[in-house]
């Protein structure tokens, strides 16, 4: 296997070039809201992501796999500049949010980041009330201008996360109170609640049991009606459930970008085909 | 079943059970070893301290007992003259009461007084004139004062000052110390708890000396040395912690910061003394000048503390704060502050009790004078507890050195109290979420 690795790998970017060109010309029809071309990310001497080129579709899930390491994350963090908080990684390319640059030095990540929500693979809520988790985004941004309008706002992201009837009467308790996957859904309406375009999931059900996923993962189909969903996963399963769009990434490199069925039912590349049979990664 | 019976496997599975028991015996003994030497090292620290606590309290609780006389004294027209109160020896008019209460009279050469002027404290003799001054129609009229008895003349009461001891060596001679016989036996010395103590200042008599003015002068400058090291050494920590590059510039200043921490308190006391007396021409020995040298020492403190609470924040706060839109300042300041928090205080408050105690630097900027009153403010001259305990440590006068000990006693109050303030403090910003 690995010595079979090492011959791709050789004509790596000649095959990479027939995949992504092929995965974008038969990308959905709808809106394309963020178009990466030519990413290449550095973590100080070390290269973790190689001239990739990526279309995301507006209201659709994206899902990203691949093998552990090969920079799905780093690429989901280009997106909201998250990049930018490790000392030494630098970004090059271009990435473009509805045709403005995201990398363009006269944008201020504060402003990319309330358009590019993100929810990370540990539930991280803030160790504040389930309310002022919440409230906190369209507070420092100024979203809403009187109390009540902001109590709207986090009845209806809570709402819209599916967690209002579970937590409505104990909004002034901790949100460290709730359990895990009560945790991520409440990081989700954080989120929400400041109406972002774009939502990043990196693996935001890995640390759920089946039931608190599949709630998740509800939720993710429910808000792909109106915003752009990027998700890393480690299971293809899910990919395949929540994703209209896939994205395969092997050793810093997108290797094949279509529609998720098509992608599992009839892999262009050998690697695809390997990782999405179980056979690596 | 016979032995031959036992499978290979069965067999295999019984050696290395027979091997793990033999181990587990030698790691059982281990621990238990490793237990007992832990316990042993408790018991060791605890037992000087108790030995240390022991010490101060034996020798520093007979201040808290204060042997007060109270006189009958009457305010002879003859010798107290309305136009003149001033001139009038108050002090002769009290010996006089008292000798007249043991069943003597002064002699001619007033030896006899004055004998008892060493027994008795001169505060009685300012009450009365306080009293006469107040109202002078009291001229004529027998008066009562309580007073404390002088020093040499409680140690004898507290049976530190021996009748064993031959006459010579010791302060009092055999007449005063029957004369303090009588007194006691008549009912006029009464007992009482020394509130003295913590309402009076140094003074040169020690059954008049107190602490008041030196708790007044620690807390003083323990507000200089607050005011300035904790918002100083807080933000220069959040500065270096959260903003500044990690380059060769701020890896150098982190060692230089972990070498000041090391560095002794006297070096503070002389740069203070070069810099903000010799050079600022600040007032010597005031809380001041102490506050700021004390700052300066304890900065360093403060800022690895408060370094280390900010590093133990979890960085999935800082990325949930950055990606909500939240501004590097913002996340700092609503979210990794204010969980680092306990720490914070507990090291700003710990770095304080340290400052609290200390007492060389103080030395070299000159607070090791005789400052009899409570400090007005804060460029006055002050005596700080710490420093108070050496001065009274090294006085010639027996009846200091147990004030030393009660001196002490008040230092390890208040520094239980800062640390305890410390725990609450903690325990409030924790219990919040
Ligand atoms: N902060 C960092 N500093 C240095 N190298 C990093 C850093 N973060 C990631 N890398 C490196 O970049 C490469 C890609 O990492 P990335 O986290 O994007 O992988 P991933 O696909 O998300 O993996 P996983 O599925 O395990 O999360 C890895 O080789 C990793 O070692
Ligand atoms: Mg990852």
């Amino acid at each position: 296997m690995p010595a079979n690795r090492d011959d791709t790998d050789a004509h790596e970017p000649a095959h990479m070039h027939i995949a992504v060109d092929s995965a974008v010309a038969h990308a959905p029809t709808g809106q394309i809201k963020v178009r990466a071309r030519d990413v290449n990310v550095f973590y100080g001497e070390k290269q973790a992501l190689f001239d990739v080129s990526l279309d995301v579709a507006e209201r659709a899930v994206t899902a990203l796999i691949g093998p552990s390491g090969c920079g799905k994350s780093t690429f989901l963090r280009c997106i909201n500049r998250m990049n930018d908080t490790i000392p030494g990684a630098r970004v090059d390319g271009r990435i473009e949010i509805d045709d403005e640059n995201v990398n363009d030095k006269a944008l201020d990540p504060v402003v990319l980041r309330a358009r590019v929500g993100m929810v990370f693979q540990k539930p991280n809520p803030f160790p504040k009330t389930i309310f002022e988790n919440v409230a906190y985004g369209p507070r420092i941004h100024g979203l809403t201008s009187s109390k009540s309008e902001l109590e709207g706002v986090v009845e209806a992201s809570l709402r819209r996360a599916g967690l209002w009837d579970e937590v409505h009467e104990r909004l002034h308790q901790s949100g460290s109170s709730l359990s895990g996957g009560q945790q991520q859904r409440l990081v989700i309406a954080r989120a929400i609640a400041v109406s972002p375009e774009v939502i990043l999931m990196d693996e935001p059900c890995s640390a759920l049991d089946p039931i608190a996923t599949a709630k998740i993962e509800e939720l993710i189909d429910e808000l792909r009606r109106q915003y752009c969903i990027v998700i890393v996963t480690h299971s293809m399963a899910q990919a395949a459930r929540v994703s209209q769009k896939t994205a395969f990434f092997h050793m810093g490199r997108l290797v094949e970008a279509g529609p998720t069925d098509e992608m599992f039912t009839n892999p262009r590349d050998s690697r695809t085909q390997d990782y999405i049979t179980g056979r690596f990664g | 079943m016979t032995d031959a019976a036992i499978s290979p496997t069965a067999a295999r599975a019984a050696t290395l059970r027979a091997s793990v028991e033999a181990r587990l015996k030698a790691r059982h003994a281990q621990e238990r070893r490793f237990k007992f030497y832990g316990q042993l090292a408790i018991v060791v620290a605890l037992s000087f301290l108790a030995l240390l606590m022991v010490r101060i309290v034996a020798q520093g609780y007979s201040t808290f007992v204060d042997y007060r006389i109270t006189a009958q004294v009457f305010i002879d027209p003859a010798r107290v003259s309305a136009s003149d109160i001033g001139g009038a020896n108050f002090d002769m008019l009290v010996a006089n009461a008292i000798l007249a209460k043991v069943g003597e009279r002064d002699d001619d050469l007033g030896e006899a007084s004055s004998k008892v002027m060493e027994l008795i404290s001169n505060d009685l003799g300012f009450q009365l004139m306080a009293k006469v001054r107040a109202d002078p129609t009291l001229i004529g009229k027998t008066i009562s004062v309580t007073g404390p008895m002088r020093a040499d003349a409680a140690l004898y009461y507290k049976g530190e000052l021996k009748r064993a001891l031959a006459e010579e060596d010791r302060k009092l001679d055999n007449r005063q110390l029957d004369w303090l016989d009588k007194l006691k036996s008549s009912g006029a010395i009464v007992t009482s708890f020394n509130t003295g103590f913590f309402t009076r200042s140094d003074s040169t008599e020690p059954e008049q000396a107190g602490v008041l003015g030196a708790v007044v002068g620690s807390t003083m400058m323990l507000i200089v040395t607050a005011l300035l090291a904790v918002p100083i050494g807080v933000m220069a920590a959040v500065y270096l912690e959260e903003f500044a590059p990690k380059n060769r510039w701020t890896d150098m200043i982190e060692v230089n910061i972990n070498n000041l921490a090391a560095v002794p308190s006297i070096v503070y006391g002389l740069l203070g003394l070069a810099v903000f007396i010799n050079w600022l021409a600040a007032p010597r020995s005031s809380p001041l000048v102490g506050g700021l040298v004390l700052a300066l020492m304890a900065l360093p403190t403060v800022i690895i503390a408060t370094r280390s609470a900010l590093k133990a924040v979890p960085p999935s706060i800082r990325e949930a704060a950055l990606g909500v839109g939240a501004s590097k300042t913002q996340t700092v300041f609503h979210h990794v502050l204010p969980l680092a928090m306990p720490g914070v205080m507990t090291g700003a408050i710990l770095s304080m009790a340290h400052a609290l105690g200390e007492t060389a630097p103080l030395l070299m900027i000159g607070m090791v004078s005789f400052v009899p009153g409570v400090p007005e403010g804060f460029t006055q001259a002050a005596t700080v507890l710490p420093v108070q305990v050496f001065i009274w440590e090294n006085a010639s006068e027996r009846a200091f050195h147990e004030r030393t000990a009660a001196a002490i006693m008040v230092l390890l109050a208040f520094m239980i109290l800062m640390n305890l303030a410390a725990i609450i403090l903690r325990r409030r910003f924790e219990r919040r979420w």
